[in-house]
């Protein structure tokens, strides 16, 4: 019997390591539940909520090694099937899953008790869905969906919240996130799915969203235009609608991977719709909020496909014997598996950093909103605390999703690589790898606009605040006091490239972007990673890899921004030549 | 309405990781070497148990014997659903054989008086005997079916249920009560419920949380111990939290059926046998010797 949690050893050091205290003692509200009104399962205190945690997660490790991965080549097979009806049939495998899923009480993993939700921080759901991901990738994109709960849950009426949440809670139901249209994909603002009001004041919703994952699903949270003369995104709400007759999938994708996850094109008839919160708030607030969730989702993803990808690479190149030797003893092997290892490692520390700091978040604005504090400095000093953490992760967010996704096509590219010929074939796992790896740049917002969203953080205070409490860290020893010197240095020189890129003003911000984030990150994780080198052995080796790497990289793109090279704007005609015939 | 089962589950050392230390000198299993995990098969009477709760209504009462460590798999149990548990712990219990061990869940099971169901693993990968569930049919004098597969129909007071018997088949039907013993083909068991656990991970045998408090409570006198048990022992049937323990007197069991007094098996020898490769024949790609590779492996009873 496998498990996904208690096999790997770095989720588990980060488990021990993060301050979960913290965590559950906000998301507890200082355990007030343990009078009983928790239904029998609210912890006790700090200690009680952590030891609840290992046990979810033991649960989580155990179905996803011993149900979910063991079916994951027949679902990546099997697909979905559109029916003539317009309905959907989920493969066996994708039905199985979600069945172990709901047995283990997973699927209210976000939600508060009284809707029979685990009331899981979101640092602890990311973990769950690494681990889930590392056993089917496509998988996530239903058990990941859990923020469509967790969205009505802040935001809907008690009404809605009642009669929806604990049939999520019970896995009686899936839900879908329905943004995007043939027209409106990056830019949500465009969204055009028409709403408006019949005689009775019932809302209804008419027009086609396109690339709906889990378009299927049974609750569908729908954005669209409710005020036909507002062009923009105030112009938008969000709506709550069951799958009926007025709903049908017309179209299921192809896809190149995620195979397991049915990718709908869905046409409403004027579909009878509820408005969750308020009019005109559906893409400035709500879906806002669900994308930032769903962002640090996929960062989570990525990290278990890359996890799985790198244990086939990394046994496949212990055993696999050529010129006598394993061909781990190749450098070149070596190296891409050390690589892989170490960039997991580093995604792991920037990615449950940044849940941490979420859950910090959303726990202090729920309480302004449901319990604002009396006392005025209280009060104040909340308000403060969102501010900042609200800018903290506006920066971290994208950077992780950004980060995490990039590592994880490059890892499941090296696997492939490291198996060779066998990588490239369907007797291994890893070309799935590679295949399902491919979405996560792309969808909840491609990796170019997590680095818009991202680098004005790194431009602003919200990175230089950030990091000063890092470089304020003593390092007694002296390697990890090198280590932690190169980190200053890193970000001063960030601090030019920055300078550099304001001086030639105009869009050179858009071009050097992702330089400037990607030495943030490495600025960011290297200072995490060196915390993690301070209590553990074997991290000292993983950070000084991370940072004497990363510094060299951090130089190459400063460089490289204070080149003040503008030629794929200025020169781009030429450059990229003519639009291509017969393409 | 709804049909009461009872499903008896053992805690078993982990046989399929076997380490160097896994025997004693004397031919003993060193269980200290060992994980002491859930009976795989088990787990498989459970489901099926609870398959026939959650489709009919009624409740699942989950009876171990063992030493006082089998509460957990009890609990593994109430984090699946059982809606009681029963720990059969003595150490008048202590080397029993099949045939001991079968009176004495036997008398637990008639203490529990009105059961339609008594689940059984096929067998337990320790002993791999297969006895204990026959034997426990025997003494309760109720009809039996080994290698239950499937639950066919349930009407009243009659079941149907398939069979596997290894090249086949056999529907039976038959009249409740009835024994069951479970394959690990017959169904795949849920897995453990994040909420239960949360629920139930407190659940505690009386004799656990003596051990408990004792070794929370060193420097205390013994009644400030005894103090401090009543009041847990008060607080876990408040909270519904205890798990029944019942010793060999409450179960009015004899004494001389029991232990090693009641235990006729004796280990004569115990034999290392390691397996180990003996050459290789190799078989050409062509239609006639894989035929006769075929042939071969039919003769020897590999296949078929």
């Amino acid at each position: 019997m496998g498990n996904f949690f208690t096999d790997n050893d770095d989720l588990v050091f980060l488990f021990d390591f993060l301050d979960l205290a913290e965590v559950a003692t906000a998301q507890e509200d200082n355990f007030k539940q343990q009078d009983g009104s928790g239904d029998g399962y609210a912890p006790i205190d700090a200690a009680d909520a952590i030891d609840n945690y290992r046990r979810i997660l033991t649960i989580v490790g155990d179905v996803a090694a011993n149900r979910i991965a063991p079916r994951a080549e027949k679902v990546d097979h099997e697909g979905n099937t559109l029916n003539d009806d317009g309905t959907v049939t989920l493969g066996e495998g994708v039905r199985e899953n979600i069945n172990s899923l709901a047995q283990a009480d997973l699927m209210g993993f976000t939600l508060p008790r009284e809707y029979g939700g685990l009331n899981c921080p979101n640092l602890i759901y990311t973990m769950a869905v690494e681990m889930v991901s590392r056993a089917d990738a496509s998988l996530m994109n239903i058990f990941g969906l859990q923020g469509i709960a967790e969205t009505i849950n802040a935001f809907a009426d008690d009404g809605i919240k009642g009669e929806y949440l604990p049939r999520f809670s019970r896995g009686e139901v899936t839900g879908a996130m329905v943004l995007t249209e043939p027209d409106a994909g990056s830019d949500l603002q465009a969204v055009s799915l028409r709403a408006w009001q019949d005689d009775d004041g019932q809302w209804r919703l008419n027009g086609v969203k396109r690339f709906i994952t889990n378009g299927c699903g049974e609750v569908l949270l729908t954005l669209a235009r409710s005020e036909p003369d507002i062009r923009d995104g105030r112009g938008l709400s969000l709506f709550l609608v069951d799958r009926g007759p007025r709903i049908k999938v017309r179209h299921l994708e192809e896809k190149l991977g995620i195979h397991g996850s049915p990718t709908c094109e869905l046409v409403y008839d004027d579909a009878p719709a509820k408005l969750i919160g308020e009019r005109q708030l559906g893409l400035i607030r709500y879906v806002m909020s669900l994308m930032n969730g769903a962002r640090v989702g996929i960062a989570g993803q990525s990290l278990g496909i890359a996890e799985a990808a790198y244990r086939v690479a990394r046994n496949y190149a212990a055993k696999r014997k050529q010129f006598g030797v394993a061909i781990e003893q190749l450098p070149a092997v070596a190296e891409m598996v050390v690589d892989m290892k170490v960039a997991i490692e580093a995604g792991r520390a920037l990615t449950y950093e940044t849940c941490r700091i979420c859950d910090l978040e959303n726990n202090n604005l729920r309480v302004l909103e449901t319990a604002p504090p009396t006392d005025k400095d209280e009060a104040k000093e909340r308000k403060q605390l969102a501010r900042s953490l609200k800018r903290l992760n506006g920066m971290l967010t994208p950077m992780s999703k950004y980060y995490c996704s990039e590592m994880c096509v490059r890892v499941a590219n090296d696997a492939v690589q490291v198996l060779g010929g066998s990588g490239y074939m369907s007797d291994y796992p890893v070309e799935r790898y590679l295949r399902d790896a491919r979405i996560t740049t792309i969808y909840e917002g491609t990796s170019q606009l997590q680095v818009v969203a991202a680098v004005r953080g790194v431009c602003s205070d919200a990175f230089t605040k950030y990091v000063e409490a890092f470089e304020a860290d003593q390092y007694t020893d002296d390697a990890l006091a090198k280590l932690h010197t190169q980190l200053v240095e890193c970000k001063q020189q960030l601090a030019e490239a920055v300078d550099a890129v304001r001086a030639e003003g105009g869009n050179y911000m858009d071009l050097s972007g992702r330089r400037l984030v990607d030495a943030a990150a490495v600025v960011i994780i290297g200072h995490l990673l060196l915390r993690q080198a301070k209590v553990n052995e074997r991290k000292r080796a993983v950070a000084e890899r991370f940072i004497t790497t990363g510094a060299l990289a951090v130089q190459r793109d400063v460089a490289r921004v204070k080149s003040g090279d503008k030629s794929v704007m200025t020169n781009y005609a030429l450059l990229a030549g003519p639009v291509c015939a017969g393409a | 309405m709804g049909y009461h089962s009872v499903v008896c589950v053992k805690q078993v050392p982990d046989t399929s990781n076997i380490s160097g230390e896994a025997m004693k000198p004397d031919g003993t299993v060193n269980r200290a070497a060992l994980a002491a995990i859930f009976n795989p098969e088990d787990l498989h009477a459970l489901e099926a148990a609870l398959d026939i709760r959650d489709a009919y209504g009624g409740t699942v009462t989950v009876l171990s014997m063992g030493p006082l460590g089998a509460a957990e798999v009890l609990r593994e149990c109430l984090y699946r659903g059982a809606d009681r548990a029963v720990l059969v712990t003595d150490r008048r219990a202590a080397a029993s054989d099949t045939l001991a061990t079968s009176y004495i869940l036997a008398q637990a099971v008639r203490k529990l008086k009105d059961y339609d169901f008594v689940f059984c693993g096929r067998q337990a990968i320790d002993g791999d005997t297969a006895q204990v569930g026959p034997q426990m049919a025997e003494k309760l004098g109720i009809a039996q079916v080994t290698y239950f597969e499937k639950l066919v129909e349930l009407d009243g007071r009659t079941v149907r249920v398939r069979r596997n018997v290894g090249n086949g088949w056999e529907i039976l039907e038959g009249r409740l009560p009835l024994l069951l013993t479970v394959l690990d083909t017959a169904n795949e068991p849920r897995p453990a419920s994040a909420r239960r656990v949360m629920q139930r991970k407190r659940s505690r045998a009386v004799d656990e949380l003596r051990k408990e408090i004792a070794a929370a409570m060193p420097g205390a006198s013994e009644d400030e111990r005894e103090n401090a048990f009543a009041d847990g022992v008060e607080k876990l049937k408040m909270a519904g939290q205890l798990i029944e323990q019942w010793n060999l007197d409450d179960i009015a069991a004899d004494l001389q059926w029991c232990g090693l007094a009641g235990s006729p098996t004796k280990v004569h020898r115990v034999q290392s046998i390691v397996l180990t490769k003996e050459g290789f024949t190799e078989v050409p790609p062509t239609e006639d010797a894989i035929r006769t590779m075929i042939h071969e492996l039919i003769v020897d009873h590999t296949l078929g």
